[in-house]
């Protein structure tokens, strides 16, 4: 493109400045470089260490081990690509889904799954919406309960036993990651797990302390044993419920 | 030639052969302690391909002659053509996989009966698969094949190392197929265009910094004084590239033996990093990328120079500048600070101008040629990605605009987006670009049959107007039906009602995918033809000149 230069004037101007970047590929990478890195910087550090970032709320806790599990399941079946986890502060939205998502209630969620497509509804208040034998009976056949569904059958979910036998490995990678989980919490994942979904009397105290108004019922009883959808349905019912609405207070929080 | 030197086994095929034993020893351990057993196939698929791997270098050293192939023949580049025709056929292999699962997926948002209640067939693991098989499989194999067919050419050298381009494209199709099997398998990350775990991202990033060295030390070797503007964008793409894929995937494995990890970064802060990713994923490998193939092929096919030199300096410039802030219109009215969004939603406006900046560059090269248009269907084809290009750069600005975006996000009408710019923009570049050089590689004149790729141009545009006027009609219509309120200030409609809705616009949509999946097909079968029984070059008519040289 010679032809364009107006190098053979001698004159120096932006295009013939230019050619430095033209004539070697490591200032060209280097500008390169830098050209990208200014916008991601800007945007993404600070939400690390601005204090208005995510609210100050009460009640927002790690998962328990089986709802970390059936978390895991729920990411396995890619439910993420039809189920958004965030509500907009819509009118709409709001009277449909109930409040609007905060940052806090997914701070603890490695990776976020707030979802980009509701091809189903958004799922992040639906915890408590329905019934555990609601949910078995849409997870075996979404059209025995919704006939228009298009949703996929996962009759396989309740046919497979749970098992995570690392499941304390699970928790205390997250713990590295700056999810809260203690010493004690990785030490019991296991027997926690066990206790919430088959309801163990003698243990529930203790659960119930380190994971405070999570629900613990005999799940294991329809199946004979804790099944995979067991851990679904545990981690479904728990979604939206740890910030109590009644007492949050909006306005201190606007940002 | 000089005779008689003694063989010597160089130290890239020497290292290679000994990393890639390692490999094979380290799979082979993984796979004895695996946690579950989808991983240990995955440890198994790895032991497989390091000892294919060191047998074929073993082998092609026993077969080489003592000396490496010469860097120029009779005063030319003896140019390496070998990676590019794998990648070539790679790309159309899988392109009509992933076209071909995108129809399978839309299918079953049609009728659900579809999803066969089975694990490995159920839309959430086989979206995965589509998006992947689209955009990595199929646009990674032509962004390789024709990165490495552009460099050797504009730079008037040999690509640089001897098995380094082989590692980097064989390499980067095993990830494909461990990303592949991966999802079937139910092995993800559960981030969306993100979605292979931390071994297959670990894979990758090896095969993707040897593509980065090869591009330089190509870029190195240049007879030409300048760096030809399709390979600043080329170079744009891998650099950014890596800096996402190694920022966004970021995370902690459970175990060495277990496929599980988790993301080091968490809710807010993961979902601004993931759109920063998802964005430029969009920014650099489907639009930097792919502008580079429109700035060598568009000018080759035209016979023209490219458009205005100072135009492609600005844009290029303001378009990777811009694009990487333009991640946060994905999450509008999300949790996400209103400060990112408002940023976010500002740079994808302006980003608009650059990108038209490119569109005008591309088209206007056919200044004086648009008589082409009439009779060369594959340059008409180009000419069109251009377009839609133009189109979905439009679209996509006006979508971040947050009274829009409150209509549009969640929608069909974000589908219908992606496919107007993946459809019209990359594909139809890709099919241009692959359609020049098939026969550029194979050495034959021209297509098999022009006539073939007209009816391959009309079937899949049909198809694609198809498809994104029934997304833009079905994202349109659920956006509205949900803040709809009777009279009484009721919601109107449930959201099953807005499913129920939508399914003629899923069944017309489905059909336009086909539509695009048979031109494919066409194309699939007109490649085959042209490389079996394509007509030979002339000696004498040799390769023109370029068009586009400084």
């Amino acid at each position: 493109m010679a032809h364009h230069d107006p190098v053979s004037a001698g004159k120096q101007t932006v295009w013939t400045r230019h050619q430095v970047f033209e004539k070697n590929s490591i200032i060209l990478l280097i500008g390169i470089l830098i050209a990208i890195s200014i916008g991601g910087l800007v945007e993404i550090v600070p939400l690390f260490y601005l204090k208005s970032t995510i609210e100050r709320v009460e009640g927002v806790r790690p998962l328990s081990p089986l709802e970390l599990a059936g978390r895991n399941i729920y990411i396995r079946e890619g439910c993420y690509n039809c189920h958004s986890q965030m509500i907009r502060p819509l009118r709409d939205e709001v009277e449909r889904y109930g409040h609007y998502s905060l940052a806090a209630e997914s701070m603890y969620d490695h990776p976020f799954q707030w979802g980009s497509k509701r091809t189903g509804p958004d799922i992040a208040r639906v915890g408590g919406k329905y019934s555990d034998d609601w949910h078995r009976d849409h997870m075996r056949n979404p059209r025995s309960v919704v006939p228009a569904s298009i949703m996929p059958g996962y009759p396989f979910l309740e046919q497979t036993p749970l098992s995570v036998p690392h499941i304390a490995e699970d928790l205390a990678v997250l713990a590295l990651e700056g999810v809260p989980y203690s010493k004690e919490m990785i030490d019991n994942a296991l027997s926690d797990l066990v206790t919430q979904g088959m309801a163990e009397d003698q243990n529930t105290a203790a659960f119930l302390k380190r994971y405070p108004k999570a629900q613990v019922r005999d799940l294991a009883a329809v199946q004979g044993r804790l099944t995979e959808l067991d851990a679904v349905i545990a981690y479904l019912q728990q979604l939206g419920t740890q910030v109590d609405f009644k007492i949050y207070d909006d306005k201190a929080n606007i940002r | 030639m000089v005779h008689g030197i003694q063989k010597k086994m160089t130290w890239g095929e020497g290292g290679l052969a000994l990393a890639m034993t390692g490999l094979a020893v380290l799979s082979l351990l993984v796979a004895a302690k695996a946690y579950t057993t989808a991983y240990a196939f995955h440890a198994y698929l790895f032991a497989a391909a390091s000892v294919a791997a060191v047998f074929a270098i073993l082998n092609r050293y026993y077969e080489r002659p003592a000396e490496l192939p010469a860097q120029v023949i009779d005063g030319k580049p003896n140019y390496q053509l070998g990676p590019i025709k794998f990648a070539t056929i790679a790309a159309v292999f899988w392109g009509i996989a992933g076209f071909l699962v995108g129809v399978i997926i839309a299918s079953q948002l049609a009728y659900p009966v579809l999803n066969f209640d089975l694990p490995y067939t159920a839309f959430g693991r086989l979206r995965p698969l589509h998006t992947s098989a689209v955009i990595f499989a199929f646009g990674g194999n032509v962004l390789l094949a024709t990165s490495f067919y552009v460099v050797q050419r504009t730079c008037r050298a040999r690509i640089a190392g001897d098995l380094a381009p082989w590692f980097v494209v064989l390499g980067y199709n095993f990830f494909i197929v461990i990303a592949g099997t991966g999802y079937l398998l139910g092995i993800t990350q559960g981030k969306e265009y993100a979605e292979p775990e931390w071994y297959s991202d670990l894979w990758l990033t090896i095969v993707w910094v040897v593509y980065l060295l090869v591009f330089l030390f190509t870029l190195a070797k240049r007879e030409e004084p300048h760096i030809y503007v399709a390979n600043w964008f080329y170079l744009a793409f891998i650099a950014t590239v890596a800096v996402l894929h190694l920022v966004n995937n970021s995370a902690v494995p459970v175990s060495l033996f277990s496929p599980k990890s988790y993301i080091v970064w968490s809710g807010l802060q993961d979902a601004m990093v993931q759109w920063w990713y998802g964005h430029n994923a969009v920014g650099f490998f489907l639009t930097a990328g792919f502008l580079a193939i429109m700035y060598y092929f568009m000018p080759k096919r035209a016979e023209r120079p490219v458009y205005s030199y100072r135009l492609s300096i600005i844009h290029f410039w303001a378009l990777i500048f811009m694009y990487i802030w333009a991640g946060p219109h994905h999450l509008h009215y999300t949790a996400l600070p209103d400060w990112a969004q408002t940023l976010g939603m500002t740079f994808s406006i302006m980003l608009w101008m650059p990108s038209w900046g490119g569109m005008i560059n591309g088209l206007m090269t056919l200044s004086g040629a648009w008589d082409k248009l009439r009779t060369d269907p594959v340059l008409r084809m180009m000419v069109v990605s251009i377009a839609f290009y133009g189109m979905s750069t439009f679209e996509g600005p006006m979508m971040s605009i947050k009274a829009v975006n409150s209509l549009s996000h969640y929608t069909d009408w974000t589908i219908g987006h992606v496919h107007s710019g993946a459809l019209g923009w990359v594909a139809y570049i890709s099919f241009g670009a692959i359609y020049c050089l098939v026969p550029w590689l194979w050495n034959k004149r021209e297509v098999y049959s022009l006539k073939l790729v007209n009816w391959h141009f009309w079937i899949s545009t049909i198809g694609i107007v198809i498809y994104i006027s029934s997304m833009w009609v079905a994202g349109i219509l659920q956006g509205l039906m949900w803040r709809s309120y009777t009279k009484l200030g009721f919601l109107e409609y449930s959201f099953i009602e807005t499913t129920e809705a939508l399914h003629p616009m899923y069944v017309i949509r489905a059909i336009g995918g086909a539509m695009f999946l048979v031109g494919a097909l066409i194309m699939a079968y007109n490649i085959y033809r042209t490389i079996v029984d394509g007509e030979p070059v002339k000696e004498a008519s040799a390769k023109p000149a370029l068009a586009t040289g400084h």
